[in-house]
């Protein structure tokens, strides 16, 4: 910090050399790197002058001994008796999955309120603005507090529950969903649906170069769909349905404790995992919104008038013309936002959803390796948020790429 | 004989028609702006639904339903079974808790001038048209940080002890609040303003190392920052040598807002044309002078909403402190629920509200500040 | 701009300036100071609790003003700093507070790895299992299939995952960073099992909505002697914190109250007069004044009149003695004697 306030101090001390500007560019970075440098060389030693001074043992080692505690969410396999890396790595997709499934909802969301924002209706209008008003200027944890907090006391107890057709059910313990069970032969399936991934792209790009050379349109979209969707399913009847739905199972009988949904039957999305989504989303949602509104604003109007004129109606105006536009203005606020979102999982740790700041606290508390989890956590997101701003300037070089 | 006269002009405007009812008033209103096609209307209906699913509930729970006097949390306790309101006697009994933490109570009056000044030195400086801008901007940022950090922590000079000395670890609630997100924004802002500048050098060294500066901090959540402040600070620094447990989040939080500050003031810097440049070096201005004179000034009035919504996000943002343990406002409100003497189920959300309400007064105004400087100030630059 | 800097560098300066100087002993620091930085919970009724004007009581917290007691003759002579479960250790390691009395369990890992001594123990706990009444559960091995909430970084996750393991029950953990928040999630009945230290059980019981409809499970899992912790390789402030603890239990022991403190001066028993320092001069072998126990006891009291007047049977809390009496009285609390 002071190191940036040197280049104006040292300034005038060599009055003959001060007026070659390479040799003062020079001397300024020497100096700035001497400073950094310092700065390094002074933390290092002072902690590791700490550190043995404090018999404390540093280094990786600890990642290997077993973890002894258990988590209620994992995607991979977990056990009391796996590793502290392992429980790291736990939380690592933890953080990610929140992050993905929060970016979709508040992509989503944002998305609507944005354009509700801009309706001639008054109501939907003025929604949209309290919405965004309302949300965006309480602290996200106070908002997480909510949903964990003040919604779990409004859903049924353990031992009821609120179904859709059967298959889908919510209580307290959290949503209860069918649970795929692949049987051998199910490969195919998956190998399917690469290849309807495959198929749609040909088939999109050759429909934009025929729609370039003859001006007659294909229905990508649908096609598309056809293929990603419908070439699966009819591997799926071909290889004779290898593939079962294990149901929730909700115990009403025997003793209280039993009664509700049996543990590890079915997936369960536990309900810190729902209020966070739900906090992130709509927290970041209400910012995104605000993006899109400015995005589209930021269109001219003539633009609008132009396509009408063209005689293209409200939602291909809108799908068209607007929004590619738009997008170039929307994605690098949009990149940030994002960001913020999985930064801003975090706070999982202020309820029990075991992310990777919580279960490095875990770690961090049994083990007593500050430095190490704190350099794991800074690592991760800094990671993250490098790859997701990577991707999203490559993309939006593409986007910028349309303007001629 | 009498000509008649067949034609008639008048002299005089014919009164005004009122309009047909249905596109005047409240119901052409309504037609016009609610009821204009099917679609609409069921959008309508549907967003009033949703309007009143949502605020009927609130209204029960925190007017109708509420107890606003009581001495413990009998008075709160649910009658019958029913549902209980927002227990406000209890916020009432914790306000000043709620407001100076754990302030001995016969220094708070060093905290309400400090408040005060505040607020007078503020108001004048965020009206555009008050006179003494320079003179108000001297006192507010450089005398009343000393005052206030004299008036907070205490003043003893050799044995004579002038204000008494006031532990951080008392202070708590709004005043945490307060002392965190206002220290943090400006002292970001000088060590922003440098990085900015640092980034847009063309000293290959200074640059990356601002770039490396700036992007690390933006790509790390302020929760680890926080972390890492109040336990990995100690290990960082000689034997013996310890931080207050305050000023080491101060000092993790100004760091993380001087990385944002940084963008903010980049992009003000971006935003003078070049010309302002090329013209101050044909004056003969040096780099500073320049800076000084001719662009910083322009480029910091344009980003004044900038700094203002960096400030509306670290105020928010303070909260996360309640994590490593200190009593931010929300932190003080959690931690008064553990007091038995007011535990009732109604407690929690009642604070919760009572926090809510608290930020969002607070970031609300001070983002109608930012949009009313904006619409000010993009007149100027406006192509 | 760089004007705005001077203000918070000079704040800055005088900060750091306010805290210790680097000293050779943390007694020498302590004394230099003025005052014993003391670590504690966050709020744990019974143990460490600010109350709405913010006066500290509890368990640890008479421990630490023990030790204030001891070396100042003011038991006032202390601060104390709420430390989270997280920060608890670092906060020790790195001179942040002088002595950590928070509930802290005895192990091994944490005794020999982080650089710390535990000074004794100043209460014997074990963790235990609150549930609702209406589930009719009698028994902890009943509670398979469960939903269990606990704290999160603290032994308690390690031995429930070790109980429900070792009877291959399965379960569902809940682990929560702050206790208020594990409270409010069971409240709400999002677990069918509370676990944490049975003393705290009890405390926390206090803060659900009806504490009537909840049962504490007889069964103790785990062993869960809690202490005062210090740095280790600083025997001197080590056996100051080791020996206040001892002092409260011979105090009890021998009958010595706040209340009778000035005449047991005169006792005729010699083990009261080297306890009070009428005789020998056993506090300046730990480098303090002799009377430091007579201090302790005047200013504090001895340890049953502070279990009594924070966790024992007419508080809130109701917990009695039990393996926390004296060992003459059932008990496993043993002081070695002074002498």
């Amino acid at each position: 910090m002071s190191v940036m306030e040197q280049d104006s101090a040292g300034a005038p001390a060599r009055a003959s050399l001060m007026n070659d500007p390479k040799v003062r560019s020079i001397f300024y970075q020497l100096v700035l790197v001497v400073a950094v440098v310092a700065l390094g060389y002074f933390i290092v030693s002072n902690t590791i002058t700490n550190l043995e001074r404090q018999n404390i043992a540093s280094g990786w080692g600890f990642l290997e001994n077993t973890a002894g505690f258990g988590t209620n969410q994992s995607l991979v396999e977990y056990s009391e008796t796996s590793s502290y890396g392992r429980a790291l790595y736990v939380g690592f997709l933890n953080t990610l999955l929140v992050a993905a499934v929060g970016i979709f909802f508040a992509t989503l969301l944002g998305f609507i309120i944005g354009i509700a924002r801009l309706s001639n209706n008054w109501v939907i209008n003025r929604l949209a603005y309290c919405y965004v008003e309302l949300v965006r200027n309480i602290p996200l944890l106070l908002q997480i507090f909510f949903w964990y907090f003040a919604v779990l006391r409004a859903i049924p107890g353990k031992r009821e529950k609120w179904s859709i057709f059967d298959t889908f059910h919510l209580n307290i313990g959290g949503m209860r969903l069918p649970k795929p069970i692949w049987e051998p032969g199910s490969e195919w399936v998956g190998y399917a649906l690469i290849i309807g991934i495959i198929a749609s792209y040909f088939v999109s790009r050759w429909a934009r170069k025929r729609q370039e050379n003859t001006g007659q349109q294909f229905p990508v979209f649908w096609s598309a769909m056809g293929l990603i969707v419908g070439i699966p399913i009819i591997t799926y009847f071909v290889t004779g349905m290898p593939m079962t739905l294990e149901h929730p199972n909700f115990v009403e009988s025997g003793p209280i404790l039993r009664q509700g949904f049996e543990l590890n039957v079915g997936i369960n999305v536990i309900p810190e995992f729902l209020a966070l989504t739900a906090a992130l989303s709509i927290y970041t949602a209400s910012f995104i919104a605000e993006i899109v509104r400015a995005g589209i604003q930021a269109v001219s109007h003539g633009q609008t008038e132009a396509a009408h004129a063209l005689g293209l109606r409200n939602g291909p105006t809108l799908r068209l013309v607007i929004i590619p536009q738009a997008m170039r203005v929307i994605i690098p606020p949009l990149t940030s936002q994002y960001l913020n979102l999985t930064k801003n999982s975090s706070l999982a740790v202020a309820i029990a959803y075991p992310d990777l700041v919580s279960m490095g606290g875990t770690v961090l508390n049994q083990t007593g390796q500050a430095i190490e989890i704190i350099g794991i956590w800074m690592a991760v997101y800094l990671s993250l948020s490098l790859i997701t701003s990577a991707f999203m300037n490559w993309y939006n070089q593409r986007m910028a790429l349309v303007e001629r | 004989m009498s000509s008649t006269n067949l034609f008639h002009i008048r002299t005089e405007e014919a009164p005004h028609m009122a309009a047909p009812i249905s596109t005047t008033g409240i119901i052409g209103w309504m037609r016009q702006n609610l009821f204009s096609s099917i679609s609409n209307t069921v959008l309508t209906i549907i967003g009033i639904l949703l309007a009143y699913w949502l605020i009927a509930p609130l209204v029960q729970f925190a007017l109708i339903d509420a107890v606003w006097t009581g001495q413990n949390r009998d008075a709160c306790l649910p009658q019958d079974g029913g549902h209980s309101g927002a227990c406000w006697a209890y916020v009432k009994a914790y306000f000043p808790q709620f407001i100076y933490g754990r302030y001995p109570s016969e220094e708070v009056w060093r905290v309400n001038i400090v408040y005060a000044l505040f607020l007078l030195l503020l108001v004048p400086l965020a009206i555009p048209s008050a006179p003494f801008k320079r003179l108000n901007a001297i006192l507010f940022l450089i005398v009343f940080p000393i005052i206030a950090y004299y008036l907070l922590t205490g003043l003893v000079i050799g044995d004579w002890v002038v204000l008494p000395i006031v532990e951080t670890a008392v202070w708590g609630g709004l005043l945490v609040t307060l002392v965190i997100a206002v220290t943090g924004i400006v002292a970001s802002l000088p060590l922003g303003i440098a990085l900015a500048l640092g980034r847009r050098s063309k000293m290959p060294i200074i640059r990356t190392i601002s770039i490396v500066f700036i992007e690390f901090w933006r790509g790390v959540p302020l929760i680890t920052v926080l972390f890492m402040s109040s336990v990995m600070l100690p290990l960082f620094l000689p034997e013996g040598v310890t931080f207050d447990k305050l000023l080491r989040v101060l000092i993790g939080v100004t760091l993380f807002s001087a990385a944002y500050m940084a963008e903010v003031v980049r992009g003000g810097l971006q935003a003078i044309p070049k010309g302002q440049y090329e013209g101050a070096m044909a004056l003969g201005l040096r780099f500073w002078p320049m800076m000084y004179l001719i662009v910083l000034p322009q480029a910091l009035k344009l980003v004044i909403p900038g700094i203002v919504n960096t400030f509306i996000g670290l105020f928010k943002d303070t909260t996360l402190v309640l994590i490593v343990g200190m009593f931010d406002l929300l932190g003080q409100i959690q931690s008064s629920f553990t007091d038995p003497t007011w535990s009732t189920p109604s407690q929690g959300h009642t604070g919760y509200l009572f926090a809510a309400m608290v930020f969002w007064c607070f970031c609300f105004g001070m983002s109608r500040y930012s949009i009313f400087m904006e619409n000010k100030l993009h007149t100027g630059h406006k192509r | 701009m760089s004007k705005k800097i001077l203000p918070l560098v000079l704040g800055a300066a005088m900060g750091v300036a306010a805290t210790t100087a680097a000293g050779a002993t943390t007694l020498e620091d302590v004394k230099a100071k003025g005052f014993i930085q003391c670590g504690v919970s966050q709020g744990l009724p019974g143990f460490s609790n600010p109350d709405a004007q913010g006066n500290w009581t509890g368990l640890d917290v008479d421990l630490c003003r023990a030790m204030a007691a001891a070396v100042f003759g003011d038991a006032s002579a202390v601060k104390f700093t709420p430390l989270s479960a997280k920060e608890r250790f670092t906060a020790l390691q790195s001179g942040e507070v002088d002595v950590l009395s928070r509930n802290t369990t005895w192990t091994m890992s944490r005794d020999t790895q982080l650089g710390l001594n535990f000074a004794g123990v100043n209460y014997y706990d074990g963790q235990g299992f609150m549930v609702r009444k209406d589930l009719g559960v009698t028994s902890a091995l009943e509670l398979s299939g469960a939903s269990v909430c606990t704290n999160t970084g603290t032994t308690t996750e390690l031995n429930v995952a070790d109980y429900f393991r070792s009877n291959n029950m399965p379960y569902e953990i809940v682990a929560f960073e702050k206790a208020d928040e594990v409270v409010a999630a069971y409240d709400a009945g999002r677990c069918d099992v509370y676990t944490t230290d049975a003393s705290g059980l009890y405390a926390q019981r206090l803060k659900l909505t009806n504490p009537g409809d909840h049962m504490v499970l007889s069964e103790i899992i785990s062993k869960e002697p809690l202490g005062p912790v210090v740095r280790q390789g600083d025997d001197e402030w080590f056996n100051i914190a080791k020996w206040t603890l001892n002092a409260m239990l011979n105090a009890e022991e021998l009958g010595v109250t706040s209340a009778n403190v000035d005449e047991m001066k005169a006792s005729d028993n010699p083990s009261v007069k080297r306890l009070l320092g009428a005789e020998g001069a056993f506090g300046e072998a730990i480098g303090l004044s002799n009377d430091w126990a007579y201090n302790i006891v005047k200013n504090v009291g001895n340890y049953e009149e502070s279990f009594n007047a924070n966790v024992g049977p007419d508080t809130p809390l109701g917990i009695s003695r039990g393996v926390n009496a004296l060992w003459n009285k059932g008990g496993f609390m043993y002081a070695p004697p002074v002498r």
